[in-house]
C-alpha cells in the first residue's frame, strides 16, 4: 500500500496495464515527454518507450479514430482526450463509431478502448476547461461511462475499463486530481464495472453523487447530520450501465432523494435518475426527487462556485426534503 | 498512369505482369460485381428491397484495388466496395441476404442495405458517415506496425471525403507515424451531386497528399491493370517498411449515388455518355479478347452463369423470414445489461407494429 492521490493512482493503473497487457498503449496530446498536462503520464514514456505512448498531432478525431482502427485490431488502446470539453472534435468517432461497431458487425467486431478525460469545474478553467458533458455518452447506446471519486476506486474502475471488450469513456473529477489522498495498492486489482457504493449509510434521504461532487454531498451529509438529518450517500461511480438496484433499494428505505450533478440540469443524468426512481420505487416516495445541479447555462468564469452544486446548495436541498 | 492500350495491348514499362489466368479472373468477377449491381437495382425499383448503392462504372477500380492487395491485408470499405468483398470469396447468399435484412442476414436487419463487414475476409464495416472509416484504417496499420506483421490496409473513399476532417486527421497521423496503408480514393466524379470541382479549389485530389508528406500516384480508375499496378506499388512500399500511399483513382460513377438519387437533375446525358464509353469492361475484355482467351461466346456464358446464380440467391432470399426481433437487443455491449433485458422483454412482450404494407 503506497499512499496516493487521484493522480498517482491513474499512473500506477496505466503503468500496471502496460506492463501486463502488452496490446495496451496510450495516445494523447502532450503525454509523452510532459508527461500530460496534469502530469497523469509522467514517466511512462520513459519507462514503455514512445511506440506504447504515443504523443498524438492535435486531431481529438485522429486521437479517438485511430484508437478505434488499433482495438479492431487487437490492441486495447487508452487515449487521453486533455480536457473533456475538447473531445467534441471527436464526438463522431464515439457516437458513429466505436459505440455502434459491435452491433453494426454482430460481434464480429468490437472496439475495447477506453477514453480518459478529465472533466468537471471548479479549477478556474471558465466554459472551455469544465465542463461535464457524461450525459451526451451515456444517451449513446453502447458505450460505458465511468466516474470515480477517489484515488482506489480510479485505478481499480480504469483497470476493469482496459480489460473490458468494449468502448469506455472514464471522466477523471480533475478538481480532486490532487486533493484526495488515500492508501491504494500497488497491485493490478480491479474495481468492477457496474456497481455504485454506498460512502454514507443513513436512514432519511438517499443522496445521489459522483466525482468531485460526491466531497460536497457527503460534506452536506455531514452537516445536515448534525441537525439530525440522517442521509445516505451513494456514489455511482459507474454511471452507465447504471447499478439501479443499489439506489433502488436505497430509495425504498429513505423514500427521499437529492441528485447532485456539475452538468447543465436539462437533460442532464439526473432526470434520469429521478425517472429510474419513479419508475421503480414510486410508492415508496415521501417527496419529490430533487435536482442540485449546475444550471442551464455555459459554464461560467467568475462565478464558478455559483454554478457548481456545492454544499451550501445541497445543504438546504436535504434539509427541504428531509421536512417535505 | 494508364496500362490498357487503345489496341488492347499493355504498356510493357507499367504492365503489372498478371497471368493472362489472373486477367480472365479480374474481368470475371467484374462482371459478376455489375451483374449483381443491375439485378439488385433492379429488385429495388420492384420494391423487393429498400435501398441500394452500386458501383457501375467502378469496378476497375474496386475489384482491380483488391486484386492488388493479398488475402492477409484488410480493407476498410466506403459503402460501393462489395465488389472487393466478393473477389475475396465472400458468400454472395450471405450478401443478398443481408440486402434483404432477412434471418441470412449477418447483420440480423439491423443495418440498411449495402452494409457489409466480414473479419473472415479482414473487411471491415461499412459506416455512412463520410469519412470516418480513414482513420480506423490508419489505427489498424499503426497495430500492424506496432506488431511488425508483414499486412497493410487499403482504405476506400470517395472525392466527397477529401472534405471531411476525418479525412485530413488521417492524413496527417499517416505521414507523422509512417504505418502500412494505402489511401483509395475513388474520384467518381460526384459526391452525391457535388461535382469534384466544386468540392475542392485543388486541381487534383493527389496533390492533398503533399501537404502531409505522402507519395501519392494519380491512376486511371478505369483501367484494371494500371489500378493493380498503382496499388501493388503501394502495398510494395508498405511492405517494405516505406509507410503510406495515396492513390486517386480516376474514373466516373455511370449511375446515381444509390438507388434514391436522380442525377438527371445534376449533370448531362452527353457527359454520361462520353464515360460510357470509357467504360472499364470492355477496355478489359478487349486486352483478353487481343490474347484470344476470352470470345462473345465466352462472355455471354460467364453473364449468363452470374444472372443465373444472382437470381437464385434474390430466390432464396425471399423464402428466408425476417431477422427475429429479439436480435434487435444484442450486440449493443459484449454482455446484455438490465436496462437492454429489460427493454427487450417489453418489446418482445408487445404491442406490434406489425410486417409494413408490401413487407411479407
Amino acid at each position: 500500500m503506497t499512499e496516493m492521490n487521484l493522480v498517482q493512482a491513474i499512473q500506477s493503473a496505466l503503468r500496471g496495464a502496460l506492463r501486463e497487457d502488452e496490446n495496451v498503449l496510450l495516445m494523447g496530446e502532450d503525454i509523452g515527454a510532459l508527461g500530460g498536462v496534469f502530469r497523469v503520464t509522467q514517466g511512462l514514456r520513459e519507462e514503455f518507450g514512445p511506440d506504447r505512448v504515443l504523443d498524438a498531432p492535435l486531431s481529438e478525431t485522429g486521437i479517438l479514430g485511430t484508437a478505434i482502427g488499433m482495438a479492431l485490431h487487437g490492441l486495447r488502446p487508452v487515449s487521453e482526450i486533455q480536457f473533456a470539453d475538447f473531445i467534441f472534435p471527436g464526438f463522431d468517432q464515439l457516437v458513429s463509431e466505436a459505440a455502434k461497431y459491435r452491433y453494426r458487425t454482430a460481434g464480429e467486431f468490437h472496439v475495447p478502448m477506453v477514453v480518459r478525460t478529465p472533466y468537471g469545474g471548479g479549477i478556474r478553467g471558465g466554459q472551455y476547461h469544465s465542463q461535464s458533458p457524461e450525459a451526451l455518452f451515456i444517451h449513446t447506446p453502447g458505450l460505458k461511462v465511468v466516474c470515480p471519486s477517489n484515488p482506489y476506486d480510479a485505478k481499480g474502475l480504469l483497470l476493469d475499463a482496459i480489460a473490458d471488450d468494449d468502448p469506455v469513456l472514464f471522466f477523471e473529477p480533475k478538481r480532486v486530481y490532487r486533493a484526495v489522498k488515500m492508501e491504494v495498492p500497488e497491485t493490478t486489482y480491479r474495481v468492477p464495472l457496474g456497481e455504485a457504493k454506498v460512502v454514507r449509510p443513513g436512514e432519511k434521504i438517499t443522496c445521489l453523487a459522483w466525482g468531485a461532487m460526491l466531497y460536497e454531498a457527503f460534506a452536506a451529509a455531514e452537516e445536515v447530520a448534525e441537525q439530525g438529518v440522517d442521509v445516505e450517500v451513494i456514489d455511482l461511480r459507474t454511471l452507465w450501465p447504471l447499478d439501479l438496484e443499489t439506489i433502488v433499494s436505497s430509495v425504498k428505505k429513505t423514500g427521499r432523494v437529492v441528485i447532485v450533478h456539475e452538468a447543465p440540469r436539462t437533460c442532464g443524468f439526473g432526470g434520469e435518475l429521478v425517472a429510474l426512481i419513479v419508475e421503480h420505487a414510486f410508492l415508496y416516495l415521501e417527496a419529490p426527487p430533487v435536482r442540485v445541479t449546475g444550471w442551464d447555462t455555459p459554464f461560467p468564469l467568475t462565478h464558478e462556485r455559483e454554478y457548481l452544486p456545492l454544499a451550501h446548495r445541497i445543504v438546504p436541498a436535504l434539509l427541504e426534503t428531509a421536512g417535505y | 498512369m494508364q496500362v490498357i492500350r487503345d489496341d488492347g495491348s499493355l504498356d510493357p514499362k507499367l504492365d503489372p505482369g498478371l497471368s493472362i489466368d489472373e486477367v480472365v479472373a479480374l474481368y470475371k468477377a467484374m462482371v459478376r460485381t455489375r451483374i449483381v449491381d443491375d439485378r439488385l437495382e433492379r429488385t429495388q425499383r420492384q420494391g423487393r428491397i429498400a435501398f441500394h448503392v452500386g458501383s457501375l462504372g467502378e469496378e476497375a477500380a474496386i475489384v482491380g484495388a483488391a486484386a492488388a492487395l493479398r488475402d492477409r491485408d484488410w480493407i476498410v470499405p466506403c459503402y460501393r466496395e462489395v465488389g472487393a468483398l466478393l473477389w475475396r470469396g465472400y458468400p454472395l447468399q450471405q450478401y443478398v441476404d443481408h440486402m434483404y435484412g432477412n434471418a441470412g442476414d449477418p447483420v440480423r436487419g439491423r443495418q440498411m442495405p449495402d452494409h457489409t463487414f466480414s473479419r473472415a475476409k479482414r473487411y471491415l464495416a461499412v459506416s455512412a458517415p463520410i469519412g470516418t472509416q480513414i482513420p480506423h484504417a490508419v489505427g489498424l496499420a499503426m497495430a500492424i506496425k506496432k506488431r511488425e506483421l508483414d499486412e497493410c490496409v487499403g482504405v476506400f473513399f470517395g472525392d466527397g471525403a477529401t472534405s471531411s476532417n476525418d479525412f485530413h486527421a488521417a492524413m496527417n497521423f499517416a505521414g507523422v507515424f509512417q504505418p502500412p496503408v494505402l489511401f483509395l480514393c475513388r474520384n467518381n466524379g460526384f459526391a452525391i451531386s457535388l461535382p469534384v470541382e466544386r468540392q475542392t479549389a485543388t486541381r487534383t485530389l493527389a496533390e492533398k497528399a503533399a501537404a502531409y508528406r505522402i507519395p501519392a500516384a494519380r491512376v486511371d480508375g478505369n483501367d484494371a491493370l494500371a489500378v493493380v499496378a498503382a496499388v501493388r506499388e503501394g502495398v510494395q512500399r508498405a511492405a517494405n517498411g516505406g509507410g503510406p500511399t495515396f492513390i486517386e483513382l480516376l474514373t466516373y460513377r455511370l449511375g446515381g449515388h444509390s438507388t434514391s438519387d436522380d442525377p438527371t437533375v445534376y449533370r448531362s446525358d452527353e457527359e454520361v455518355e462520353a464515360w460510357r464509353n470509357n467504360d472499364p469492361l470492355p477496355r478489359l475484355r478487349k486486352h483478353i479478347e487481343r490474347c484470344k482467351v476470352w470470345s462473345d461466346e465466352l462472355d455471354a456464358d460467364w453473364r449468363a452463369v452470374c444472372e443465373r446464380e444472382v437470381k437464385e440467391c434474390v430466390r432464396h432470399a425471399e423464402e428466408k423470414p425476417a431477422s427475429e426481433l429479439s436480435a434487435m437487443f444484442t450486440d449493443v455491449y459484449a454482455e446484455l445489461p438490465w436496462h437492454l433485458r429489460e427493454q427487450q422483454a417489453q418489446a418482445l412482450r408487445g404491442p406490434r407494429a406489425g410486417a409494413e404494407e408490401g413487407e411479407s
